[in-house]
């Protein structure tokens, strides 16, 4: 089970707490991470990846094992780690504002 | 027992306001969407509790949502909005072509006889139909496709679609506005469109009686005289008697014709509300002192109206899709402030009081009557 962790809006959208456990079959990559993120929460359909071209939305960062993943293959498979459960796959709004 | 309800959209979140007859003592509901930036809710009129929100937020993009008990509970519904095809580009700024890209909803219509069926305005400009409550969206692409598009240019707040007024005599004559191409009328349901700019003027474009390009801010019209528009335009506030073939100038004695509401008394379709803004350059109100001003003879003539509002030290802005009438006896006039202020009053604009004071900075405000 792979532990994602939410911002606050999306939590609010799809009515969860900050982390949601996802399954993943196969490989588990970024995008099948998504597909199934967005399979058990239809609400954050469109709201992390345009939901036709599922280019990441600019503001949006994705953070795994202290490292940044938001420009990463897609289809890359993810950090063992976080694959096992032991650390978090993150998505994080980008700072802007005061 | 008739009651009133107030939906308001703001920077981050929607409210709910509520209150009997007498508009005396209000029920504060809400935040909803805690953190969103809330563009438009507005209930259907077949079906009063069922209400559409779009949400927006530059991080996450466009959610709509759907509620069926006024506003208590909420359903995600569908959020995709689609052009058909490939959109050409628009103007930018500069004058250079842009591609069409979606970014937002800024304004919901509820069709007039079917509670499923709603338009939405969006930016870039174009007009949306969903005849399922939401579930999907389908673009009306005839407007944006107008033979003048290639040549339409975002105001300071985008290219967007932020007027959808139907014709309740004849349900598919719809009128539509968009900042800064101006006024469009279709008469096919929103099939194909013609432009409805003749008799507007606007110095900030090379050709000041073009046919498009206007920065058209907010148009209304009272049901009982369809053919009857007022339009707050960037500058100057403007009438049509003749459903937009020609436009002609009504700011009178305002004391300055920027702004960006206008709406029309419920049961006096001559009796019209603008809040009049410093301009374009100074988006607040003049002098420190908010006031709405009403004619009651079809605009020119205007008259201050100040009771309960702040006189001096206000310096905030009303954004156009943020005042509203409710249909009681006497009528109720709304307004919401970027201060986070919702005025209203409960006779027709005489006096006014805060029904709330410091909500996010207001981008909507509906008012419903429900019996």
């Amino acid at each position: 089970m792979i532990r994602v962790s939410l911002p606050g809006n999306l939590q609010t959208l799809a009515g969860t707490g900050r982390m949601v456990d996802v399954e993943v079959s196969g490989v588990p990559t970024q995008r099948s991470l998504l597909d199934a993120l967005e399979a058990m929460y239809p609400a954050l359909l469109g709201t992390i990846r345009d939901a036709s071209t599922k280019k990441r939305r600019p503001l949006l960062r994705f953070y795994a094992c202290e490292e940044d993943f938001s420009d990463a293959s897609p289809d890359d498979p993810l950090p063992a780690a976080v694959v096992a459960g032991t650390e978090p796959y993150i998505i994080l709004g980008a700072i802007a504002g005061g | 027992m008739s009651r009133v309800r107030i939906l308001v959209g703001t920077r981050k979140g929607a409210f709910v306001l509520s209150s009997e007859a007498s508009r005396k003592e209000w029920k504060v509901d809400g935040p909803h969407f805690a953190g969103w930036e809330i563009y438009h809710v507005k209930g259907s009129p077949v079906n009063p509790d069922r209400l559409y929100a779009s949400q927006s937020s530059s991080w996450f993009g466009q959610v709509m949502h759907r509620s069926d008990d006024g506003g208590k509970t909420w359903e995600t519904v569908g959020n995709q909005f689609q052009y058909e095809g490939t959109p050409g580009p628009h103007k930018w700024y500069d004058g250079s072509p842009h591609p069409y890209e979606f970014k937002r909803v800024w304004h919901l219509e509820p069709s007039l006889d079917d509670a499923d069926a709603v338009y939405a305005g969006v930016e870039d400009a174009s007009l949306f139909v969903s005849k399922d409550a939401g579930t999907t969206w389908s673009e009306l692409p005839g407007l944006r496709t107008h033979k003048t598009s290639a040549d339409w240019a975002p105001g300071a707040g985008g290219l967007c679609l932020h007027t959808i007024i139907i014709d309740p005599s004849k349900h598919d004559r719809i009128f539509a506005a968009i900042s800064s191409a101006g006024a469009f009328r279709s008469d096919d349901a929103g099939q194909t469109w013609r432009a409805i700019n003749h008799g507007l003027r606007s110095e900030y474009i090379p050709d000041p009686d073009a046919e498009t390009g206007h920065c058209v801010h907010r148009i209304a019209m009272h049901p009982s005289q369809p053919n009857v528009l007022y339009m707050q335009k960037h500058w100057d506030v403007l009438r049509t008697d003749n459903a937009g073939d020609e436009w002609h100038e009504i700011s009178g004695n305002l004391p300055t014709d920027f702004g960006f509401v206008i709406d029309v008394h419920a049961h006096e379709p001559k009796t019209v509300y603008v809040l009049p803004i410093t301009s374009d350059q100074y988006h607040v109100v003049p002098d420190g002192k908010l006031r709405v001003y009403r004619s009651k003879s079809g605009g020119d003539e205007w008259e201050a109206l100040t009771k309960g509002l702040p006189q001096k030290d206000c310096y905030v802005n009303v954004l156009r899709d943020a005042m509203s009438v409710d249909g009681l006896d006497p009528c109720g006039v709304y307004f919401g402030t970027t201060g986070g202020q919702v005025y209203g009053s409960a006779n027709a604009g005489d006096s006014w009081e805060p029904i709330v004071r410091d909500l996010p900075a207001v981008l909507s405000v509906e008012a419903q009557t429900l019996s």
